[in-house]
């Protein structure tokens, strides 16, 4: 649905120029959603932005909806535009349209008629609960009425795709939380294609089908989350599910153990000592529920070295668990 | 030397002041209109030729645009630079090429106007700049045309400080109109000239002075009104809005 490849961007020119993209891939299945995280100055404004040529990258190709982007003219693109919704963390509402004069934006661009805007309008504001603000300024609504008016407008036109640029970093949380659970529903009742951004591991838990680690202008992990959850050594899984620093203990291991799918509700550590006669102790332990299926890490001591361990760690392999370990002490 | 004790002096001052009047406020109304008609363009020509402007490479070339900003920089500078009482007299050649003649109140529009577009210019660009370019950046996304984007976005959402600016713009075209007497423009300006210097009567310069003052003071006065009004932002409850305000604009421009 959204397929970057090879996407290159940098700013200004010489010693001081910046690589804010640096040959990036992404794949973005249809009817997805997908996160991308990654720290201040990662490049990812600049990564969401290229997806509708806010920014034309320096170089690769954006296909969106099936068409490749950058070899468009200007009116082919402001065509594609319209199929692909963007909302934004400062909502960019005109102040001097109400609601709805925001929300028929959208549609007097496509040249839609006056009664069809407004039907359309009046629409789409209901599927936001927003009805009763219709003849309202935005100044006069609170943040998370202002990102719903955002929503409305991106999909008035009735997108294949949505864009999102931290569109709840501005948010508090519980606003934030109505407002994920909104995207999720137009999501799944629209069947429509998500591409979000955030620095907020917690938008990615809540939400999302897939997600990309982006570091300085490069993509360092990217994949659907359960299956990076049950990849070895994956940063994106290490952040959704912190367990903190490793503690050292002398003469003991520290095992990691990830759940994913249906091995989550399995009783693992009573295994472990009644097949093994180990005293396992439990450090840790988060457990998500990701897309519907639980997910989550547990961090055990485990008495003795990793060798005396290694009995244990095999037979937990053995039955499909992702054990890794992570801590070992010196007798 | 005249003064109110003379027979038929207030009939007389009335009669000046009323044509004097009537002279000030064609004069600046034309001249007004001529203004906002190429001013308002080239404000948003101003700002859309600077870098990553709406219009920063005109014809797909970087080098016009940059260009073009120039050009009109310098056009505006030197407009706002030079003396209106020089400007009056170096455009002759082009106001006997407008009007016909470079001499009488309409010929006086045509110096006004020259005076008042950069002057306005400046004021839409200054208008046009504190517009949020999320705002543009949110019509693109949409697919909005450059027209569209200037329809929809700049001038709606600068029209407040517009208004204000065009406030500001009039107060200085009447400033500007007291001057063409030089070229029998006649006017307000003119009256005072004539009847308070070279008459030396102090009560036509008082009435002058009251009738200006009390022009600009109805235009700040309204120019703020309206502004407040259009920009939705400092408004009491929406209920009240809705009884001072019937149908309020839900329509686009
Ligand atoms: N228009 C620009 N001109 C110059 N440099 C830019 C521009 N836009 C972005 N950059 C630079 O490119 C890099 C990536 O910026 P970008 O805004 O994409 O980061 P980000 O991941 O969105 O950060 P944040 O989380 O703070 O929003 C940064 O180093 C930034 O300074
Ligand atoms: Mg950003």
């Amino acid at each position: 649905m959204i397929s970057l490849q090879n996407v290159s961007k940098s700013f200004g020119s010489g010693p001081s120029a910046v690589i804010a993209l640096d040959r990036v891939d992404l794949e973005v299945a249809d009817g997805e959603i997908f996160g991308v995280v990654g720290q201040s100055g990662a490049g990812k404004s600049t990564l969401i932005r290229s997806v509708n040529l806010l920014e034309r990258p320096d170089s690769g190709t954006i296909t969106v909806n099936e068409r490749e982007l950058t070899s468009l003219s200007d009116a082919e693109l402001r065509v594609e535009r319209r199929r692909i919704g963007m909302i934004f963390q400062h909502f960019n509402l005109l102040s001097s349209r109400t609601v709805r004069g925001n929300v028929e934006l959208a549609l007097e661009v496509t040249g839609a008629e006056r009664r069809e805007r407004r039907r359309r309008a009046d629409e789409i504001l209901d599927l936001v609960g927003l009805t009763a603000k219709a003849g309202v300024y935005p100044t006069q609504l609170s943040g998370g009425q202002k990102q719903r008016v955002g929503i409305a407008r991106a999909l008035a036109a009735n997108p294949r795709v949505l864009l999102s640029d931290e569109a709840t970093s501005a948010l508090d949380p519980e606003t934030t939380r109505s407002i994920l659970e909104l995207v999720r529903t137009i999501n799944r009742e629209l069947g429509l294609t998500v591409l979000l951004i955030t620095h907020e591991m917690d938008v990615v838990k809540t939400v999302c089908d897939s997600a990309a680690l982006l570091e300085a202008g490069r993509i360092v992990e990217q994949g659907p989350l359960v299956s990076l959850i049950s990849t070895a050594g994956s940063r994106l899984a290490r952040d959704l599910f912190p367990l903190g620093p490793v503690p050292r203990h002398a003469g003991s291991t520290v095992i990691e153990i990830t759940f994913s799918g249906g091995s989550a509700d399995r009783p693992v550590i009573a295994q472990l000592s009644r097949n093994h006669g180990l005293d396992v102790s439990i450090l840790g332990a988060v457990i998500e529920t990701i897309g519907g299926n639980q997910a989550g890490r547990t961090r055990l001591q485990i008495p003795g070295s990793a060798a005396g361990a290694r009995a244990a760690i095999d037979d937990l392999r053995s039955q499909g668990l992702l054990v890794e370990v992570v801590g070992e002490g010196n007798r | 030397m005249i003064d109110p004790s003379t027979p038929g002096f207030w009939q007389n001052l009335l009669g000046v002041v009323m044509v004097g009047t009537g002279q000030t406020l064609y004069m600046v109304g034309v001249a007004l209109a001529v203004t906002i008609l190429v001013g308002l363009p080239l404000g948003i020509a101003l700002v859309g030729t600077e870098r990553g402007g709406l219009f920063d490479a005109p014809f797909g070339s970087r080098a016009v645009g940059v260009a073009t900003n120039r050009v009109l920089d310098f056009v505006v500078n030197l407009g706002r630079s030079i003396p209106f009482i020089i400007v009056m007299i170096a455009i002759i050649p082009l106001t006997r090429l407008v009007v016909g003649t470079f001499i009488g109140t309409t010929a006086a529009i045509v110096p006004l106007s020259i005076v008042a577009i950069p002057f306005f210019a400046r004021m839409v660009e200054i208008a046009l700049k504190e517009i949020d370019p999320g705002l543009t950046e949110a019509a693109q996304s949409l697919g909005a045309t450059r027209a569209q984007i200037v329809r929809k976005v700049f001038i709606p959402e600068a029209l407040p400080s517009i208004v204000l600016g065009l406030a500001t713009t009039i107060t200085s075209i009447i400033n500007f109109s007291a001057m063409v007497g030089v070229v029998a423009g006649g006017g307000l300006g003119d009256v005072a000239f004539r009847y308070g210097y070279q008459a030396f009567s102090p009560t036509y310069v008082l009435v002058v002075v009251v009738i200006i003052f009390v022009i600009v003071q109805l235009i700040a006065t309204a120019a703020a009104a309206i502004a407040r009004r259009l920009s939705h932002a400092s408004l009491p409850q929406p209920g009240l809005r809705g009884i001072l305000a019937p149908g309020t604009r839900q329509q686009s421009i």
